[in-house]
């Protein structure tokens, strides 16, 4: 098993710890688990993208240039990255900001209108853990329940009174998915 | 027979390698004598640097490091981060501290180490052969200004204490001189304070001596007491820049 | 004994792992990609009683870490290659005055201020010493944050036993990726007693630290002495990873981040039936020479480095010409693709390729 997963948005949209969750309740689930951000001016010039990648043995690379899954908060991220997505992989897009559809036709796409459904539970902060909750739901590189047990650990303590919410929010992304 | 006058403790009965009319083994002297005075032998660590003084370890019997040149304030900033309750000095050159060594003086002041810095200031660079140091005066003539020191051309001569002083981290900044009786007193009671403004922790304590290098001077002893007094004085006033009220 | 497993970023873990080993002093200067591993201790070491300091640079840095390690204290200092560069004349005076520290080097392309994207263009620096004068570091070339935060207790114990400056020749991708991580418990370390420390006479004897001989023959001296305890570490302190050699078409040879790679890559190159195997030194000062030594039945030599070719020279030294050995080495901050080492492997596996 091997899941290389690209997570990209603008910075502020929680793209790097959407990561985290992943690699840590990869981790959790005793999985080999890597998470590696992009670093550097380009985080301070607002995109932001980060590599995690769950496999069942040693991971080489932590670094994914051919994701077989593809999560795109923001349109500049689906211009940069969509073209690299692995035939046959995965691509989540944020459908409430990402006006465009995927050109690729090789590949599974799901439109998450991540902000919309944001909105709705109250708080736009969550449209990054409902796009992970319809990610994780697709494609299953880890239990949906595992990210959620992992929020505690990722999430800085001041933020915990959020977890709740984060939880609906993976759970209104993961029921998009059948 | 009573004994009038004797090496201080903290002096090691080693020949000095000094030129003739050199006032380094003046200052080693004087800053032995505050080390025994205070009776802080066994708890003091000096840090050497590079210029004629490179061997300082040589001529103390305190621990000593010998630090990389300009690097001294940085040296004992690492000794003194790790044995707060020790005393720890530099002795260094102006080569060493007013050129290749701005970055580590300045920011070991800002930063109030609790550290004592001897500043030996005579105008030229010694150990390497008489080439211009950043306090070289205008007009002053040495291997790399052979034609005198322009300011235009060569830059103005730095004033050390003028400019430590305004750092809120430096507690005690003076300027003393080597070439007479008077002075030499004026200059051991600086240094004493030095180390008492650092027993006392209040923050960095540097201590200037105008000093005399009569071999790249190119002048006999006695001139060279006279050269400082008449063409380094006027450039580089005596005096105490910055003092703290707890120590006298 | 081990505790629970963490997601850590690299940086951080090292730095946690340095504490744990009784690291007490840090002294250090902003450069990416390194900055969490100073953040860290700037958060940490107050904590535990110990001291950070920013300094103005890292020749400064690296200068009070010579004061500390003369004063006797577990220290350490961590930079990325431009800064690495600026303490080299520092760390000849800490090797020449055999002080003990710990330097961590996050390498980034270069030459020059370069980029800030992994590289591992540092190696002859490292371990060819760096600075002026004969002498080396002990270099360790970690592949993961596990074995990064296993062997910095080891770095630190190896400086104090030879009183020598040990390096973590890490990486940009080593220092920013997470990986879950097991660390030890906070060792009750006892430092070996250090009698040359410089701490105050305390009514014994008076200790200088310095690396001045004006005198030729006690300089030489001085050099021999060095030398001898180089040869030392040489006969006892290499390590290595050795996997599938002796039979193999192609054994590769790489450290670090590009290990890993060359891994996946060997996973690729067994699915199509090429016989490959790995010599991945650890320690890459001393070179693991011995891991080359017996070796008989083995194809040839592919050396893959995220540098033009620098630790294939000590590949081709040990080797000496028994067996061709080849090159693939990616620049700039450009990490090599599994997929591409796997072309050379298949090229060379066929009996082409050229040196």
């Amino acid at each position: 098993m091997l899941h290389e997963i690209l997570i990209a948005g603008f910075g502020g949209q929680g793209v790097m710890s959407m990561g985290m969750l992943l690699a840590y309740a990869g981790m959790t689930e005793g999985l080999k688990t890597s998470w590696m951000p992009s670093y550097g001016p380009e985080m301070r010039g607002g995109t932001a993208n980060c590599s995690v990648v769950i496999a069942s043995d040693a991971i080489g690379s932590p670094l994914v240039t051919e994701p077989s899954g593809l999560v795109v908060m923001n349109l500049p991220s689906l211009e940069k990255f969509e073209r690299k997505v692995k035939p046959g992989g995965l691509m989540v897009i944020n459908s409430s900001l990402v006006k465009k559809k995927a050109s690729r036709d090789d590949i599974e796409v799901l439109y998450v209108p991540a902000n919309d459904i944001a909105d709705e539970l109250g708080n736009p902060r969550v449209a990054n853990m409902v796009a992970l909750g319809a990610f994780v739901a697709k494609l299953r590189p880890v239990k949906l329940d595992s990210v959620k047990a992992s929020l505690k650990k990722v999430l800085p303590e001041r933020r915990h009174d959020l977890i709740p919410l984060n939880e609906r929010a993976l759970d209104r992304g993961a029921g998009l998915v059948d | 027979m009573k004994q009038v006058f004797k090496r201080p403790q903290a002096l090691s009965d080693t020949v000095m390698h000094y030129c003739p009319g050199c006032t380094h083994g003046i200052v080693h002297r004087l800053v032995a004598e505050a080390i025994d005075e205070l009776g802080i032998l066994d708890r003091t660590i000096g840090v050497a640097s590079v210029g004629c003084s490179v061997l300082a370890y040589e001529y103390f019997e305190c621990d000593f490091q010998e630090a990389a040149h300009g690097r001294a304030p940085a040296v004992a900033t690492g000794i003194k981060r790790v044995l707060p309750d020790r005393v720890v000095f530099t002795y260094q050159g102006d080569g060493d501290l007013a050129s290749i060594g701005t970055a580590e003086i300045i920011h070991a002041a800002t930063r109030g180490e609790k550290i004592t810095v001897i500043f030996i200031n005579n105008a030229i660079y010694g150990m390497t052969g008489g080439q211009m140091a950043p306090t070289t005066l205008l007009g002053q003539k040495t291997t790399t200004t052979p034609r005198g020191r322009l300011a235009e051309y060569h830059g103005q001569p730095i004033r050390i204490c003028e400019m430590i002083k305004e750092l809120d981290g430096a507690a005690y900044v003076t300027r003393v001189a080597s070439n007479s009786p008077r002075n030499i007193a004026v200059a051991k009671r600086a240094i004493r304070k030095a180390f008492q403004v650092q027993l006392l922790g209040l923050g960095l304590s540097l201590v200037e001596v105008l000093s005399t290098c009569p071999t790249n001077w190119g002048l006999t002893p006695v001139e060279s007491m006279k050269w400082l007094e008449e063409k380094m004085m006027p450039h580089y006033p005596l005096g105490e820049f910055k003092s703290p009220g707890e120590v006298k | 004994m081990l505790g629970e497993l963490l997601l850590m970023k690299g940086n951080e873990a090292v730095a946690e792992a340095a504490i744990r080993a009784g690291c007490r002093h840090f002294f250090g200067y902003p450069i990416t990609p390194q900055n969490e591993l100073p953040e860290y201790m700037a958060r940490r070491l107050p904590e535990v009683g110990g001291v950070f300091v920013q300094a103005e640079s890292e020749v400064a840095a690296i200068n009070m870490v010579y004061g500390a390690a003369g004063a006797g204290a577990r220290v350490m200092t961590s930079s990325s290659s431009p800064g690495i560069s600026l303490k080299q004349e520092g760390i000849s005076y800490l090797a020449a005055s055999e002080l003990p520290c710990l330097i961590v080097n996050m390498m980034r392309g270069g030459p020059g201020l370069g980029g800030i994207q992994p590289a591992q263009s540092d190696y002859f620096q490292a371990t060819k010493g760096g600075g002026h004068g004969d002498y080396h570091l002990i270099v360790f070339g970690p592949e993961s944050v596990q074995e990064m935060v296993d062997l910095t207790p080891l770095a630190f114990d190896l400086a104090d036993r030879y009183r020598n400056p040990a390096m973590i020749l890490g990486d940009g991708i080593l220092g920013q990726m997470m990986e879950p991580v097991e660390l030890s418990e906070m060792l009750d370390v006892q430092l070996p007693p250090k009698e040359w420390a410089t701490t105050g006479r305390s009514g014994g004897r008076r200790h200088v630290v310095s690396s001045l001989y004006l005198d030729s023959s006690e300089l030489e001296k001085l050099n021999k002495r060095l030398q001898d305890k180089y040869l030392e570490i040489m006969r006892t302190e290499q390590r290595w990873e050795s996997l599938d050699v002796e039979g193999a078409e192609v054994v590769l040879v790489a450290y670090g981040t590009t290990a890993r790679v060359v891994k996946s890559a060997m996973n690729l190159a067994r699915e199509e039936g090429i016989r490959v195997g790995l010599i991945r030194p650890i320690t890459l000062w001393p070179f693991p020479t011995k891991a080359f030594e017996s070796l008989e039945d083995v194809g040839r030599f592919l050396v893959v480095e995220m540098s033009s070719g620098q630790m294939v020279e000590d590949v081709r030294l040990v080797v000496n010409g028994r067996w061709p050995v080849s090159f693939y080495g990616r620049t700039g901050g450009v990490v090599p693709d599994p997929k591409d080492i796997l072309a050379r492997i298949r090229e060379l596996a066929r009996g082409g390729g050229t040196r």
